[in-house]
């Protein structure tokens, strides 16, 4: 690698052809680049006019009125402790079956872990198995991350009526295609 | 979409949606076309959630929907559009030229329509109508007839365009009869529907109503639902208006060369471009590299008035434009006295290379921009030839080129002169290409943008407690008011927040407008950037 020089640099290119000499090699890396670089030139300072601050003022309102259009989705919020309410209210949501996630599972702190086999205990009677991703997408903040809608409720109902038989509902196993998608043509063979 | 562009997405969508439509809308751009059941899978939410966040986008024009790749028997899938999305950070800039050219009316009307994605005419004129009255003084109010003038006007310049029609999934649309769903890659542009700009006729008479400051929520609810059971009354139902981006975009690039030939040459040059430019909207179309041949009589006739510049005058004005080496304006013939075209896309690589120029120049200093301007013109310089025609000595030359080599705003070029490429006999040049580095620094505003943004969420979230507590403060000093306190009540409210309070409050405010008015001013970059390098994508 170091050519014949035995211990002198020789460099497999004519460095006069490019300027450059023996001493004048720039400086090698030391590290990564620092996060916030010194700067020789001081930015040029922001335009500052009626028409930018007209446009400002526009962007910040627009901003705030974003929030209380109806476009802007909340994910679903805590209702109460089910503990204490009729389980009856406590609505379904229609999980997507996913595979177990453990590097998910050891992220979750310990209160959460109390409420997800608080959770557990009442779902083995309702015969479906709670998913603990669910949590983590609603953003673990809330103290009652449960899932709540006026509509799904209905859809609870919908479900519970189907199932005026004498089948135990947790012989059966939801596959990955009951309930979610029944708006689509089911192109899926179901076995 | 690059991985900048799909952060500032992002970040964009979750500004103005939420953070569930930004989870949908990021994983969409990321996975390309997915059908709402794998959507739901890939993002771990609920269906309900993902199917809403889905009709948020598809409101706005974001999101397409279409027969997949199963064909029409299988399940509809999902496309993002993703310019759509980066349109978002622009906003501010179409409602304010919408009030420049249109007045207040006009302002609110692409506001209202900007915020919604799209409405129908009469919806969008009682909306305006509604808030241009509650801004009015007591006892007037604003007639339904005006906004609808300004939002004819609108329409007739173009500006406002009908939505394309859609088949549904299940019902035939008005024209045929068993469609398929359109290819979901292949979305209707909406010019190629024939009535794009024509104005339904609907029957809409009547003036805005004051709202009562005290029920402002529920009124706003209350209208909102009263306007949409009083659609049908109007005639115009199912037809939705959105606002035509590319108008405007047209009017943003003929606003950057006005100015530009004002600040190179005079004013009465810029308003010989200006009337030239307004000659030729209509009949030019949205790509064209240059306007339509015009004659010098038709612009001497259609020079604004109060510029009356004697016929010679203007001749001679003319040849100075086209004599100029930015060559915005160029002579194609001899008849009616001069056959002149104003050239557009190179304008635009004109403005885009003064761009990189001035970028270079605040960064690296005025002679790393002498040498970068050098290598812009003449192309390939080997490093004796840069140093000498720069006129920078050696060792400053050298260090120069390096930095900029290394923040690859200039490239390399080997030239074998023997085909074992060996460096004793091979010639080294520097060159800039102007398309690639205009790129470069496209990416880069796109992070500039996302660290802003970054950082006032930031700034935000480390002053919540501050900000939550003077917004309490202030609405108690707002009912204080309103039920008639007396001086000494509300100066013990007001007290309430500490004078250091006060001071961190003021530097976090001013600290905001700073982030807020930098995302508009890069986003003027952005766009002579972005109009650059599809001008030179349209000329293929």
């Amino acid at each position: 690698m170091a050519g014949k020089g035995r211990g002198i640099a020789a460099f497999t290119f004519n460095i006069e052809a490019l300027g450059l000499t023996r001493g004048s090699m720039p400086e090698t890396q030391r590290g990564p680049t620092p996060l916030f670089p010194q700067i020789e030139y001081k930015p040029v300072p922001l335009k500052a006019g009626e028409d930018e601050d007209y446009m400002r003022a526009l962007k910040q309102e627009m901003r705030g009125r974003m929030k209380d259009l109806p476009f802007n989705i909340k994910p679903h919020a805590g209702k109460g402790d089910w503990n204490r309410l009729p389980k009856e209210l406590k609505p379904q949501k229609k999980i997507i079956r996913k595979k177990k996630d453990t590097t998910k599972n050891a992220k979750i702190s310990s209160k959460d872990k109390e409420e997800v086999l608080n959770k557990l205990d009442e779902l083995e009677k309702k015969g479906d198995v709670k998913s603990d991703e669910e949590d983590e997408a609603k953003g673990g903040k809330k103290e009652d991350e449960e899932e709540g809608e006026e509509e799904e409720i209905e859809g609870e109902y919908d479900e519970e009526l189907e199932e005026e038989n004498d089948y135990i509902a947790n012989y059966f196993e939801d596959g990955d295609d009951y309930g979610g998608g029944s708006d689509d043509n089911m192109d899926e063979a179901t076995y | 979409m690059t991985a900048q562009e799909v952060r500032l997405s992002g970040l964009l969508l979750q500004e103005h949606f939420g953070d569930v439509v930004e989870k949908v809308g990021t994983r969409l751009i990321r996975s390309g076309v997915l059908t709402l059941r794998a959507l739901a899978y890939e993002t771990k939410l609920p269906l309900d959630l993902v199917k809403k966040s889905l009709c948020v986008l598809m409101q706005h024009g974001m999101c397409l929907f279409g027969a997949g790749r199963r064909g029409p028997a299988g399940p509809v899938e999902y496309r993002i559009i993703s310019e759509r999305i980066l349109h978002m950070l622009r906003y501010p800039r179409y409602i304010y030229t919408a009030k420049s050219l249109y007045g207040d009316t006009g302002e609110l009307i692409v506001e209202e329509i900007l915020q919604r994605g799209q409405m129908t005419m009469s919806s969008t004129v009682k909306t305006v109508a509604d808030r241009l009255t509650h801004n009015m003084p007591e006892g007037q109010s604003m007639d339904y007839s005006e906004v609808v003038s300004a939002f004819s006007r609108l329409v007739e310049t173009h500006f406002l365009q009908r939505c394309p029609p859609t088949a549904s999934a299940g019902s035939s649309s008005s024209g045929a009869v068993n469609t398929p769903l359109p290819a979901v890659k292949q979305p209707t542009e909406p010019e190629e529907h024939p009535e794009c700009y024509k104005l339904p006729y609907i029957n809409l008479t009547g003036q805005g109503k004051r709202r009562r400051s005290s029920e402002d929520g529920e009124a706003d609810q209350r209208a909102a639902k009263k306007a949409k059971t009083d659609d049908s009354e109007c005639g115009d139902e199912g037809i939705y208006w959105q606002v035509n981006f590319q108008r405007f975009h047209l009017h943003f690039r003929d606003q950057a060369i006005i100015s530009a030939v004002s600040c190179k040459l005079d004013q009465t040059s810029s308003e010989i471009v200006r009337t030239m430019l307004r000659m030729s909207e209509v009949t030019t179309p949205a790509h064209a590299a240059f306007t339509q041949a015009l004659s010098a009589n038709e612009i001497f006739r259609a020079l604004p008035s109060s510029y009356n510049i004697a016929r010679p005058i203007l001749d001679q004005y003319l040849t100075l434009l086209v004599d100029d080496p930015m060559e915005f304006v160029g002579k194609t013939g001899d008849s009616g006295g001069g056959m002149y075209v104003v050239n557009l896309h190179r304008a635009l690589a004109n403005l885009a290379r003064a761009t990189l120029e001035s970028v270079v120049q605040e960064r690296f200093g005025s002679r790393s921009a002498r040498i970068f301007r050098l290598l812009l013109r003449k192309r390939h310089l080997e490093q004796k030839q840069v140093e000498d025609f720069a006129m920078v000595p050696a060792k400053e030359a050298k260090d120069m080129l390096y930095t900029l080599l290394s923040e690859n705003l200039v490239q390399l070029q080997e030239i074998p002169k023997t085909p074992d490429y060996a460096p004793s006999r091979t010639f080294y040049l520097y060159t800039v290409n102007q398309l690639p580095t205009a790129r470069l620094l496209l990416q880069h505003c796109y992070k500039t943008v996302g660290n802003l943004i970054e950082r006032r969420l930031y700034e935000t979230k480390e002053n919540k407690r501050l900000l939550e507590k003077s917004q309490r403060i202030e609405a108690i000093l707002a009912s204080l008011q309103a039920t008639g306190a007396e001086a000494a009540q509300l100066t013990e409210v007001e007290e309430m927040i500490t004078a250091p309070e006060r001071q961190q409050l003021e530097s976090l405010r001013h600290h905001i407008n700073k982030l807020d008015s930098s995302e508009n001013q890069v986003d003027e970059t952005i766009f002579l950037l972005e109009s650059y390098i599809n001008s030179t994508q349209a000329a293929r």
